[in-house]
């Protein structure tokens, strides 16, 4: 014991705070949730053990299909396009033009802001009926819609919002970009090798495991969203569920009906979405991800 | 000459994409300062007449508390989260990046995976048990979890951070008679300041901008963070004062604005050094 201590105490005691929170805010909190997933559990009614039911409610309910299309089109819109975005600009920024710094600010600056409830405010008003953009179609003679009321525009609304704050993945891409060898591009030149040539053969392919690192952390987050969901349809996912994101579902099968064991289920489907989507781009990724050590 | 062509033809891109991404903000910023009546009607972009109304109006806030409280309050809970991951991710770091000890290794998985995890998962368990404990209606559930736990983020962000700094300077502390606690206090602190202060300020940006568990937890106005005041502004008013709505948002931003202003080199290390070394 006194030599086991004197091997590890250091270690434990420093790692404590870590270790107790750990386990009481998520270790536990992850084997309870998966418990309530298979109770009636309300919160104020003790819970009962009601085997696969939630689940086999869930596959039958037509909000939770629907929130799962609407999340779905949700990822595999604005993730694509706001990782080719950030590395669009990243590659136009990193041609060692002066003012780079103030550039880099500037596209930084919606992601800084955009989570914020005052940037939901805004779109809110940018797509509404009496709106910025309608303001500027009209200029063109153009009468726009209400795009935030409208079922087939609302969600790309949301998309347009997450694209727009492609900034932090155009700084990793950037760093990322700075630290390809010089001299590759020498070589390449002198084998005669132009723009875009040297963007496939050399740029890309030594940039993507950041690439690959974006993907997964914008496909987690993707998947996660809620608050401009939530405050641009004013906590109803509408019009007609077109923006009832997951999150946005969940919540209010937990928090606003309180079946709290039907919404611990939901979030275990979830997790197990997001974990076969994560699967599958690992899967893939030794075709197109380049790694060093090879 | 040719790349010079190319070069300036870069830079107008730049600068006219550039203008289209900030032109809402500067919208909302210049709607601010116009008359309620004026905002979608008048034809330019800059106001006929400033006027600091709606500045004044949104102020006052509601049911008595003016937005100098849900300001005040959102700085607290920032601050506690600060104070709360400095304390805890600093020491968890230390230990994974420069101490030995058993299961090391699956700890740091552990930690990895908590990065990963959709925070759906402890959501609902989470909330039983802040209930419980009646912590609903305190700031309690966003800061207690930071200061046991801290946020694995920062944790993996300092591990890389510490794992840089040369062994040597430990061995020599140590040979200067310095405890772990004293390599800890002495060394490891000071010599990782950037990192923290990273951590620091995306604390404080992530705190700022919650919305979700502040939605959750908080249901008396005097509670209120800007973030939960902001979308009960919306309610309250139904959409007929904009400009008074835009005031109070600029206003709510004004800290990340100067903050990114001041600091922003430590933001950019902060967001990439988990990319790129890791």
């Amino acid at each position: 014991m006194r030599n086991w201590l004197k091997k590890n105490g250091a270690g434990y005691l420093f790692l404590l705070p870590w270790l107790i929170g750990t386990l009481i805010f998520t270790i536990i909190p992850i084997f309870t949730s998966l418990y309530l997933s298979f109770t009636n559990y309300n919160i104020l009614n003790p819970a009962h053990f009601i085997g696969f039911q939630n689940y086999s409610r869930i596959f039958i309910d037509k909000k939770f299909i629907t929130s799962l299309i609407v999340t779905f089109k949700f990822v595999l819109f604005s993730v694509p396009l706001q990782l080719s975005f950030a590395l669009f600009i990243a590659i136009l920024l990193n041609k060692g033009i002066a003012g780079l710094r103030i550039y880099r600010a500037v596209y930084y600056i919606p992601s800084l802001l955009g989570g914020s409830v005052a940037i939901s405010i805004l779109w809110r008003q940018i797509f509404n009926k009496e709106g910025l953009i309608n303001g500027l179609l009209s200029k063109f003679g153009i009468k726009g819609i209400n795009w935030i009321a409208t079922p087939s525009t609302a969600l790309y609304t949301l998309i347009l919002l997450a694209v727009w704050q492609f900034g932090s993945s155009m700084l990793i891409f950037l760093s990322a970009l700075k630290q390809v060898p010089i001299e590759l591009y020498e070589s390449a030149e002198i084998d005669g090798a132009r723009g875009l040539r040297k963007f496939a053969s050399i740029t890309f392919p030594m940039i993507t495991p950041i690439v690959f690192f974006n993907l997964i952390m914008q496909v987690i987050n993707a998947f996660q969203s809620f608050n401009s969901a939530y405050i641009i349809s004013g906590g109803n996912g509408g019009p007609l569920d077109s923006t009832l994101l997951y999150s946005l579902y969940l919540y209010q099968k937990g928090f606003s009906n309180f079946e709290m064991g039907y919404a611990s289920a939901l979030a275990w489907i979830l997790l197990i979405i997001i974990g076969s989507v994560i699967g599958l781009i690992f899967a893939t990724s030794k075709k197109w991800v380049y790694n060093q050590d090879e | 000459m040719k790349k010079s062509y190319r070069k300036i033809f870069i830079h107008i891109f730049i600068i006219l994409f550039g203008i289209v991404m900030i032109y809402p903000l500067l919208w909302m910023l210049s709607s601010s300062f116009k008359f309620s009546q004026d905002i979608f009607t008048s034809k330019t972009f800059f106001p006929r007449v400033v006027t600091l109304e709606n500045y004044i109006k949104g102020w006052q806030g509601m049911s008595g508390y003016t937005f100098g409280v849900f300001l005040l309050n959102s700085v607290f809970v920032s601050l506690m989260c600060i104070l709360g991951n400095f304390f805890c991710c600093t020491m968890a770091a230390y230990a994974f990046a420069k101490l030995d000890f058993a299961f090391k290794k699956v700890y740091f998985a552990i930690m990895l995976g908590t990065l990963m995890l959709p925070f759906h998962v402890t959501l609902i368990p989470q909330y039983i048990l802040f209930n419980k404990l009646h912590w609903i209606d305190t700031y309690l559930p966003f800061i207690v979890p930071k200061f046991l736990g801290g946020q694995g983020f920062f944790i993996f962000l300092l591990v890389q951070y510490m794992r840089t700094i040369p062994r040597e300077l430990d061995d020599a502390a140590k040979i200067d008679g310095c405890g772990k606690i004293g390599i800890f206090i002495k060394l490891m602190l000071p010599l990782s300041l950037p990192a923290i202060i990273s951590m620091a300020i995306l604390t404080f940006l992530w705190t700022w901008n919650d919305f979700f568990s502040q939605l959750l937890y908080l249901n008396s106005i005097p509670k209120f963070t800007i973030s939960i005041a902001l979308r009960m502004f919306i309610d309250a008013t139904s959409g007929s004062q904009w400009g008074s709505m835009f005031a109070m948002s600029i206003v709510s931003i004004i800290p990340l604005f100067l903050i990114f202003v001041f600091l922003q080199r430590y933001i950019v290390e902060g967001i990439t050094a988990g990319a790129i070394k890791g």
